[in-house]
């Protein structure tokens, strides 16, 4: 029995649910979110420590044998992904204490952000396609409450949008799921992989391949359907916003992932060629996006497209140096746009706006938050020593080797772009002085807020690992390589699910 | 059979999009209950039709008799069934509470609700 799979799931899932049962004590629900999801952080960990050991921990759930019943299974890739999972959890639980109103904290935040990373631990654990599907739905339902929890006019066109788009793109994962099941009579991705490969109707493959791409390009804001990430990111709590810039796409991310190195490794020169010219359009459009925007949170909005486009980057060349990047990348974006937004409801809470002509002066009455910026957004743009220098490096390097110019091409005057982008925010949010017409009184009174300890503490946590994976790289890239080396080499996979060779 | 329903799901996902394309909210998520229910009778059709045969192991015996229906197309459709029954639950919640904050069912004119 390998327990520590399934916990990462149940625990998240148990917290909302004992949230749920305190609805009236509001007190408990705020202990239960620290305590459920630091836990959900410890087990996390576990799972990463048991799959360093053994390389692959497979639990069948209620004993049916693989492919007949589900199967949760953790390789690196997802056992790294989950302890991200906890990571950011954990900084937003706190985070959570100190910004959200009682009105929201009223209608249920908790147990719906509990609920929301039990279907995010789920999708990432599980190794059956039609379980995906189901984790994404409870993700993307709680999503859905989170984002329009308030109920504010802003909110509503972003959420329609949001609502729609993601409907769309979970019935077309449904048809595809339909589809496959059709061509192969299963659903385990590992018989999957096996399976499709002996199906004679290639076309077919290629069809349900697109499909899939399709849908999980949705849900990661990939270009050309990223649209409804822009339009809905900056409108819910900042807390809200930053839980969804860490996690939510990179779920679809992660589905790319794990479909296209596992599943539908048929036709590499087909459909990673696609993957190819979508990561570049993706990085391109979105940092173009950003360029426009004078709204703190669209900026970062319009970049979490722009970084999806990299990690895609990594999945499209397909080659050991590329995933090693794209996973390397994938981690410490997480850490560092999570912060940003995190950053962005510190100014908010300042200066009470998210517009950056009427921000300013920060640098000059608070220099430390300003540093804490400094540092996420530098590791955001890819300036050593930070995480993200060695990120855009080992990508840009691996599509140096196989000569794709022009992703070289566009992957390096995005990072300038992106500088560009940064370094507007800080000009205007940080250096310039206060405008005129603002009240500035919380941001120069002296007296010490009480509050501010939740907002600081994961902003100079997750802050640190910025600084540490870039200054001391080598685990995290070790652990890179080695999920790298796994996800290249299917049958490793295939035989911890199956327990055979086919 | 088969043949039949290949044209209905073609249909019922035209009929979807088409909704969706429309300006008025309403429309949009009579659209989004079309198309969970052209994906529902797309895995059925394609997992094949079997009739009258329902997949049950006589009394005393290992394997059931002759052809059964798969039941694994049906305990997917029922799930998928229920799941969107409670995400459309919400969309017209939300469409309820756009329509009752923005006063107008028309998509093109909620655009400028936003800053």
């Amino acid at each position: 029995m390998s327990t520590e799979v399934a916990l990462p799931v149940f625990i998240p899932l148990l917290a909302g649910v004992l949230s749920l049962m305190l609805w009236r004590s509001r007190k408990w629900q705020r202990r239960l979110a620290i305590l459920g999801t630091g836990l959900l952080l410890a087990s996390t960990l576990w799972l990463l420590s048991s799959t360093l050991d053994q390389g692959f921990v497979v639990l069948q759930l209620g004993g049916w044998a693989a492919p007949f019943g589900i199967t949760l299974v953790a390789d690196l890739l997802s056992a790294v992904m989950a302890v991200i999972t906890g990571l950011i959890g954990f900084a937003i639980a706190l985070y959570s204490l100190g910004t959200i109103p009682d009105r929201h904290e009223k209608f249920g935040y908790y147990p719906l952000m509990h609920l929301l990373l039990a279907g995010v631990a789920g999708s990432f654990l599980t190794g059956d396609i039609f379980n995906l599907f189901v984790w994404f739905e409870v993700m993307l339902l709680a999503s859905f409450a989170l984002l329009t929890l308030g109920g504010e006019r802003a909110q509503m066109e972003g959420a329609i949008k949001y609502v729609t788009l993601n409907l769309f793109s979970s019935a077309l994962f449904l048809s595809a799921i339909g589809l496959t099941y059709g061509l192969t009579g299963t659903l385990n991705m590992a018989d999957l992989a096996y399976k499709l490969s002996q199906v004679e109707h290639t076309g077919m493959v290629n069809v349900v391949a697109l499909m899939f791409m399709i849908s999980f390009g949705i849900k990661a804001a990939a270009f050309p359907l990223f649209f409804w990430l822009p339009a809905s990111y900056h409108t819910p709590q900042v807390a809200v916003s930053a839980l969804f810039a860490g996690l939510l796409t990179k779920v679809g991310v992660y589905a790319l992932y794990r479909l296209f190195t596992l599943v539908f490794v048929g036709d590499t020169g087909y459909t990673h060629t696609i993957l190819l010219w979508s990561a570049a359009l993706t990085m391109l459009t979105g940092v173009l996006g950003a360029a426009a925007q004078f709204e703190f949170r669209r900026i970062l909005s319009f970049h979490i497209v722009s970084q999806i486009g990299y990690i895609m980057l990594g999945l499209a060349l397909y080659t050991p140096l590329a995933l090693l990047g794209g996973i390397f990348y994938l981690v410490h974006n997480i850490i560092a746009k999570t912060n940003l937004f995190l950053i962005s409801g510190l100014t908010y809470r300042l200066l009470g706006s998210y517009d950056l002509k009427k921000l300013g002066g920060v640098y000059r009455e608070r220099p430390g938050i300003a540093i804490l910026f400094l540092v996420s957004a530098l590791g955001l743009a890819g300036i050593p020593p930070l995480s993200g220098f060695f990120a855009k490096f080992l990508v840009i390097k691996a599509a140096v080797e196989v000569e794709a110019w022009v992703a070289v091409v566009v992957a390096l005057s995005v990072s300038f772009m992106t500088l560009y982008s940064m370094i507007k925010i800080w000009a205007q949010v940080f250096w310039k002085p206060v405008p005129e017409d603002v009240d500035a009184t919380r941001l120069r009174s002296k007296e010490r807020d009480p509050g501010m300890v939740w907002l600081l503490t994961p902003i100079i946590g997750l802050a640190a690992l910025v600084v540490l994976f870039g200054v001391w790289a080598e685990p995290l890239y070790q652990v890179s390589s080695d999920a790298a080396a796994q996800l290249l080499n299917p049958a490793g996979y295939i035989e911890a699910v199956l327990g055979v060779t086919p | 059979m088969e043949t039949l329903m290949a044209y209905a799901i073609g249909v019922l996902f035209g009929c979807a999009v088409y909704m969706m394309l429309r300006r008025s909210i309403v429309k949009l998520v009579i659209g989004l209950i079309i198309l969970s229910n052209a994906a529902n009778l797309l895995i059925f059709a394609v997992s094949g039709m079997t009739r009258g045969a329902p997949p049950l192991i006589p009394e005393g015996m290992q394997l059931p008799e002759g052809a059964i229906a798969d039941p694994l197309p049906q305990a997917l459709v029922l799930t998928a069934i229920v799941i969107a029954f409670g995400v459309l639950a919400f969309s017209v919640v939300l469409i309820h509470r756009a329509f009752e904050v923005v006063e107008t069912d028309d998509l093109d004119q909620m655009k400028d609700t936003d800053t």
